[in-house]
């Protein structure tokens, strides 16, 4: 193939097409946010938690739509307080009662996630719901723009005041209890970021999906890098490459492809080859046994 | 002066007590060991000084908010990917809290990695460590938090003699500097070694006092005797109904000159009341 004909492969379509290049500038700003919460996530074995918290989005994104229709701001704004709501009630009985936090989250999200489909389905049809849950990367106005845009800001911006805390409070809570009272608010503040984040990547992936763009690299990362000055950078690098990827997937396998989960599929594929030639615990590396060291 | 000063102080779980009816006062640099079976109360009693139990009845009191606890290592996430030096630079949290830049201290927190004989590790990552070096990295912390109030629970379980014998050297120094210490500790030859004074706590206390004099084979048989199941059937304690703050050890102490004999359970009043004469314990104003 020519130089040529490769450059009209990859960067043809963003030449060519707006909404293209739109959807490349949504992707990224939520490849340059997402993935470090998910690294978090990924280390405090939480893993599933976004997922749950996806899920608990979509009721406050379906009342949204009730009273608005397929508004931006309206639907934004209700799942920002779904999913706020959801985390403080979750960490609220968490701390109040028996129950662990995996399992408080599990309740709360399935009350939400049963009362979001019956919301929609009060209303709407089918294609309004398929909307809500898998997103329009293809269909990005200037305010999803700019929504995505500040909420990459903040959340890089709030990780970098948090982080210390962040830190101290996953490696060891009772510590952090013990010198003072950040804890709390630190593991508060770090989950709404995820809903906000979460929120975020609704707009391009729907709900379902946004988690894919969080988790997937983080936990690719993890194959290639063993601290966190490693993880978070390597998890960015590795969901801008699925976004390009997914987007110029979709866009050349014809519409029929939906682009939200060609994103994912492309940061599956990235994770699995990860898994297998991963320097750092990868299978292939397993596999061939080096000769142990002196001490 | 006092460190701690327990008044009544009951903690426990779901109503059910594991420390009751504390009563005295840990005086300032005291070397505290703290001596019982499992399930004894030691660990609960720790965790209600630095707050992390609430009090079920009465109250603890420390002179200062700035208290060093070491608990039991297990509740640490050791695969979360930070280094030996990240980790003992945590103890200085307080002084630095979340923004400050450590970057001109690493020599500080070099030479507590030293003091615990960790020197060369400060960048291996805390999942590659011993279970040895670990608890030498969670002293280097303890160095770090530089507090005059250090709890330590278990501190030597698991640890093998050369590693316990230079984390005792360490104690040992915090004491010659005037800050008071607890411990949660099993191994009698260590308590009756290098710790001045114990406290025998079976659920209730059993005997507090200079370990020479706690350290008895009759307290020691009263302290394993502990019943270690919770009663679900339990009527409500109703000690509290009969005796003020404080004031039970005294009058329990009056009530043996006059030749009285308790035996509905009060006997552990006697143990730490002042009749003993142990300067900082009982119930000293």
């Amino acid at each position: 193939m020519t130089l040529a004909g490769l450059s009209d492969l990859l960067v043809g379509p963003f030449v060519e097409f707006g909404f293209m290049r739109r959807a490349l500038a949504g992707c990224l700003a939520l490849s340059l946010s997402a993935p470090p919460l998910g690294v978090f996530l990924m280390l405090r074995r939480m893993s599933l938690m976004s997922e749950a918290m996806s899920h608990a989005i979509l009721p406050g994104a379906a009342a949204g739509f009730l009273v608005a229709g397929l508004s931006l701001p309206a639907m934004t704004l209700g799942g920002l307080i779904a999913g706020l709501a959801v985390a403080l009630a979750a960490g609220f009985v968490t701390r109040s009662t028996v129950l662990k936090e995996d399992a408080s989250l599990a309740a709360f999200y399935l009350i939400s996630l049963a009362g979001g489909v019956f919301l929609v389905s009060l209303r709407g049809s089918q294609i309004d719901l398929l909307h809500i849950l898998f997103g329009t990367v293809l269909a990005l106005d200037d305010d999803a723009l700019v929504l995505l845009g500040g909420i990459a800001s903040l959340t890089l911006a709030a990780l970098a005041v948090l982080y210390r805390p962040l830190v101290i409070e996953c490696v060891d809570p009772l510590f952090l209890r013990s010198v003072g009272r950040v804890g709390g608010p630190v593991h508060s503040a770090f989950l709404a970021l995820v809903v906000i984040n979460l929120v975020g990547g609704f707009q391009a992936l729907g709900t379902l999906l946004a988690v894919g763009l969080m988790l997937l690299p983080a936990i690719a990362a993890r194959f290639w890098a063993a601290d966190l000055s490693g993880l978070i950078p390597v998890s960015m690098l590795i969901s801008m490459l699925a976004s390009v990827t997914g987007l110029l997937v979709s866009y050349h396998a014809g519409i029929r492809l939906p682009t939200g989960p060609a994103i994912v599929l492309a940061a599956g594929a990235l994770y699995l080859v990860s898994m297998l030639i991963g320097p750092r615990g990868g299978l292939l590396h397993r596999l061939v046994r080096r000769r142990h060291l002196e001490a | 002066m006092s460190a701690i000063r327990f008044r009544g102080l009951t903690l426990g779980y779901d109503r059910h007590p594991a420390v009751h009816h504390l009563d005295g006062t840990v005086a300032s640099g005291d070397l505290l060991a703290l001596v019982g079976p499992n399930g004894a109360g030691k660990s609960t009693l720790l965790k209600g000084i630095v707050g992390e139990v609430g009090a079920l009845d009465g109250a603890v009191e420390t002179g200062t908010k700035a208290i060093a606890y070491l608990p039991q290592a297990a509740e640490i996430d050791r695969s979360f990917p930070v280094s030996v030096l990240d980790l003992a630079a945590m103890g200085l949290w307080r002084p630095f809290g979340a923004w400050a830049s450590l970057k001109r201290h690493r020599p500080r927190l070099l030479d507590a990695l030293a003091a615990v004989g960790l020197s060369g590790f400060e960048d291996r990552p805390i999942g590659t460590l011993s279970g040895g070096q670990f608890q030498r990295a969670l002293f280097a912390r303890l160095i770090l938090q530089d507090a005059r109030l250090i709890l330590l629970d278990e501190p030597f379980t698991g640890i093998d003699e050369r590693t316990t014998a230079d984390l005792l050297a360490l104690i040992r120094g915090w004491h010659g500097e005037g800050r008071t210490v607890v411990a949660a500790l099993h191994d009698l030859h260590q308590v009756r070694a290098h710790f001045p004074s114990t406290l025998v706590l079976a659920r209730r206390p059993i005997a507090w006092g200079s370990t020479a004099e706690v350290l008895t084979p009759p307290v020691l048989a009263r302290a394993l005797a502990l019943s270690e199941a919770w009663d679900e059937a339990a009527a409500i304690c109703r000690h509290g109904t009969r005796a003020g703050t404080g004031d039970e050890a005294a009058s329990a102490a009056a009530h043996d000159h006059h030749g009285h004999r308790h035996d509905d359970g009060h006997d552990h009043a006697h143990a730490h009341s002042p009749s003993h004469g142990h300067a900082g314990h009982g119930a000293a104003p």
